[in-house]
């Protein structure tokens, strides 16, 4: 049986960007998978299942990326890892729960 | 970004004698106040401030290499130091291994972006396996240097 490759395009939201925490995230999603998953960014190809190749891509907040799966699970692949990209790595509430005291110092 | 942009030169450790995690954290921390790098009188805060990242989930990212870090408002630019253990420290790592190369970074609240470029400098040499096993069997400050001179010049050229 062969899988055609499938593709998802999604966008750095944390202001972090892809650090190690978020890429160990990715990695640990990718992992639970039997598909294999990529991502791309411009004409590069970086393995979604390795930290070090995912801290390679020196993504900030803003960056869109593509991430490509092929495999017999290769939708809930990618549906799992655009979850974790639309939800910031977690980061998010985290982010303006600081925000708001810090703010609140400024004045 | 290149090694020389952030690696403090003389803060780098090529035989580390801490036997486990907060004394190897504490060892290159000191190098850093040492090489008058941070200020001696915010050792104390910048080691707890990397221990609590390290509680967040541990900066081993495998390979034997550990990326220990913290954002820290007594510098006001990405600082960095490099550490060899030849025989190893526990660190947790991801993948269970003990850790022989430490990078420890300490970096402004607000620069987020130096932090990433930093990581992608060191995690794009680490995939290169000479230069990691070089690295981990340096006996010198000099070896040191001449492995990050090296693959800055390989970066530039690329």
């Amino acid at each position: 049986m062969t899988h055609s490759r499938i593709n998802r395009v999604v966008t750095v939201v944390n202001p972090l960007g892809i650090h190690l925490r978020p890429a160990g995230l990715i990695a640990n999603t990718a992992n639970r998978f039997a598909a294999q998953v990529e991502v791309v960014k411009g004409g590069d190809r970086f393995d979604a299942r390795s930290v070090l190749s995912l801290l390679t891509l020196a993504a900030g907040q803003g960056t869109q990326l593509a991430l490509q799966a092929h495999g017999p699970d290769a939708e809930p692949a990618l549906d799992a890892l655009a979850e974790l990209f639309a939800q910031g790595f977690h980061e998010m509430e985290a982010a303006s729960e600081r925000a708001s005291p810090a703010a609140g110092l400024d004045h | 970004m290149r090694f020389s942009d952030f690696v403090c030169v003389s803060a780098i450790r090529a035989e580390l004698k801490a036997g486990d995690k907060p004394s190897a954290i504490q060892e290159l921390v000191a190098s850093l106040v040492a090489a008058e790098a941070v200020p001696a009188a915010q050792q104390e805060g910048i080691v707890k401030a990397i221990l609590k990242r390290e509680e967040l989930g541990s900066t081993g990212i495998g390979r034997g290499v550990a990326v220990p870090h913290a954002k820290h408002a007594s510098v006001d630019r990405l600082i960095g130091t490099i550490g060899v253990s030849s025989n190893g420290i526990d660190f947790n790592s991801l993948d269970g291994e003990n850790v022989h190369l430490f990078f420890l970074l300490v970096s402004p609240p607000d620069r987020p972006r130096d932090h990433l470029l930093a990581l992608e400098s060191i995690s794009r040499q680490l995939r290169d396996d000479a230069f990691c096993r070089c690295l981990k069997n340096a006996k010198s400050v000099q070896d040191i240097q001449t492995l990050l001179n090296e693959a800055d010049q390989t970066q530039a050229g690329a």
